[in-house]
């Protein structure tokens, strides 16, 4: 009997100090009890999703105008066009107009002080808008930046303003680690990495010049591999990114790391950036389980060595591939109080974890006091991907990407996988 | 026991191909294996690929297509943008010369025997052959 018990109590010590250890180390990814909805989603308890559009394709950024309109950033036409005006009419909670313009793909969109700006690969346009947030003349913008560049790889150019006409645009890396011959095995890196002249980094420009290009702006912050989420924080004034961190640590040094750790690190990191700031790529990556820059494989690191004394450190450092794709600070009121001035993050979900499950595909929360982060971050919105744990990206039926808050507090979430806008609402009780 | 042998051995036998059988089963089980360590990551475990980003493998003209252009293109990797079955990637696909014929022979086999592929088995002289021709 005495035995017995002994047994059940060690049996259960066991499973505690297993389960302990698969959180810490392993998996620091909080599913917080969140309840399904009714369109596909498991949100905390008092909040609710519609599907605000569907059948959009790949919905990429998204904006929402005063009068609670959307305009959202396609990376494939759809129709032939670019970017979507969507308006519900009868207030049911469901655009019933859907306007198309813009012949060309791309992600970033966004709206500041009366123009709607959108980004292709390599150009950000803007276009007047008339006093209901309607676009006056679809066919004929003003082309603001040009010459960006675009090498298939990073290519998307999201971008946010500050208060003073500055516009801040990422140009992502057009390499995973700066080897000689991207992502090819016994490839040496380059050093000092070429990349970091003219990518890898944000550049700013100003908001109402036309025809800016490389040479008109600034770069504002360098070191940055891709970074897809980028928002001003008011609450502070500052520039704040989401980054995806590089891929393939054991396909390129199997000696180095397992198919395990390769899957976890390195971090995805949430930066804030002041001008001149650099955040270490491609010669470090952050390591969010030893809490450390590690020098990068390439440049001579083991996994362990530590590295770029020079870089800045994340604010939060996420497990790694979940590929932040949107960022929000939350200024509304409809929420409950406790999100007000955090951020909301749209993780598009991964594909370099494989061949371990894929992880991601729902949006984060981390709460914020004074432009620094207050408390652990949680998964808000989850279950885009469609339920059960899976293996491929492809098998995914809703990706997040785009994150934009409404003027009565709502949070609309756009996905480029299944081409739906969700609108999260909250009813207090 | 016997008689089952040896009617194995008329069929294949009578296949008549340098390729028999169990060395396509073969080929195809090794290349699985080179097939999880060196392009998993990218086309995944399924051939799915990843959404604008790596191709699918799965049903896919190209990989049933010429043997040739097939071996070609996994020999050089790729970072010309070209249209794949209509659509674009933004990723690129590293050279993969550095595996042996017998590897390169082998992934291709079981690409082009796997993901809804139905295609013959590229053989290590193909490989070869094309590798001297590259340049
Ligand atoms: C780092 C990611 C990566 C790895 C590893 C990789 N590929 Fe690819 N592969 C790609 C990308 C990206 C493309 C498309 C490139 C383009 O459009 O220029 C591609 C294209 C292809 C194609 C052409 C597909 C079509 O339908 O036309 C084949 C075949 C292929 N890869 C086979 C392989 C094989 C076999 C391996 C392993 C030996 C491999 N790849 C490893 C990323 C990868």
């Amino acid at each position: 009997m005495k035995t017995k018990f002994l047994f059940a109590v060690l049996f259960l010590f066991l499973i505690a100090a297993n389960n302990s250890f698969a959180k810490s180390a392993s998996d620091s990814i909080q599913h917080k009890k969140l309840k399904p909805d009714d369109v596909g989603l498991k949100l905390p308890e008092g909040f609710h999703a519609v599907k605000f559009a569907e059948g959009l394709g790949e919905a990429r950024h998204i904006t929402v105008t005063k009068h609670g309109d959307v305009y959202v950033k396609l990376s494939s036409l759809k129709n032939g066009k670019g970017i979507y005006y969507l308006h519900d009419s009868n207030g049911d909670g469901k655009a019933d107009v859907k306007t198309g313009f813009g012949n060309y793909t791309g992600t970033g969109i966004g709206i500041k002080d009366g123009y709607l700006y959108a980004s292709s690969d390599t150009k950000v346009y803007r276009y007047k808008l008339d006093a209901n947030g309607k676009v006056i003349n679809p066919d004929k913008p003003e082309l603001i930046i040009t010459g960006l560049l675009n090498r298939h790889e990073h290519e998307s150019k999201p971008f946010t303003f500050d208060n003073n006409g500055n516009i801040y645009v990422t140009i992502g890396a057009y390499s995973n680690s700066c080897q000689v011959k991207d992502r090819t095995k016994g490839s040496p890196a380059m050093k000092p990495c070429p990349v970091l002249d003219s990518a890898g980094g944000i550049w700013e420009f100003k908001t109402d010049k036309e025809n800016q290009t490389y040479g008109d702006g600034v770069r504002y912050a360098t070191g940055l591999r891709n970074e897809m989420g980028i928002a001003w924080n008011n609450d502070v004034n500052a520039l704040y990114v989401t980054q995806h961190g590089r891929d393939q640590l054991h396909d390129l040094f199997p000696d180095l790391y397992t198919d395990e750790q390769s899957a976890e690190l390195p971090a995805e990191c949430l930066y804030r950036l002041n001008k001149g700031d650099d955040a270490g790529w491609p010669y470090i990556y952050y390591d969010q389980i030893q809490h450390k820059k590690i020098l990068a494989p390439e440049y001579g690191g083991d996994g362990k060595k530590e590295g770029g004394e020079n870089a800045i450190d994340p604010l939060v450092a996420f497990p790694g591939h979940l590929a932040p794709n949107g960022l929000l600070f939350y200024e509304g009121n409809m929420f409950p109080e406790k999100f007000k001035h955090g951020a909301f993050i749209a993780f598009h979900g991964s594909w370099n974890r494989a061949p371990e499950p894929q992880k991601g595909y729902f949006v984060a929360f981390v709460p914020f006091k004074d432009g620094k982060p207050s408390g652990d971050w949680e998964v808000f919105a989850d279950d885009f991907a469609g339920g059960a744990q899976f293996m491929s990206p492809n098998e995914a039926k809703h990706r997040p990407c785009g994150l934009a808050q409404g003027p009565d507090g709502s949070l609309y979430v756009s996905d480029d996988q299944g081409g739906t806008i969700y609108k999260i609402t909250y009813t207090r009780k | 026991m016997k008689k089952i042998t040896s009617c194995l051995w008329l069929i294949l036998l009578y296949n008549g191909n340098a390729y028999t059988q169990t060395s396509l089963a073969a080929s195809i089980a090794n290349g699985k294996k080179v097939y999880q360590k060196n392009c998993l990551t990218c086309h995944q475990a399924n051939g799915g690929g990843v959404p604008k980003m790596n191709p699918p493998l799965i049903h896919a003209s190209f990989v049933m297509g010429n043997k040739k252009k097939l071996i070609q293109w996994v020999l050089l990797g790729s970072t010309e943008k070209v249209p794949i079955d209509g659509k674009y990637y933004s990723n690129n696909m590293p050279a993969q010369a550095t595996l042996k014929d017998k590897e390169i022979a082998d992934v291709l086999t079981y690409i082009r025997n796997n993901f809804k592929n139905k295609a013959s088995a590229i053989t290590p002289e193909e490989v070869k052959s094309t590798r001297v021709v590259k340049k």
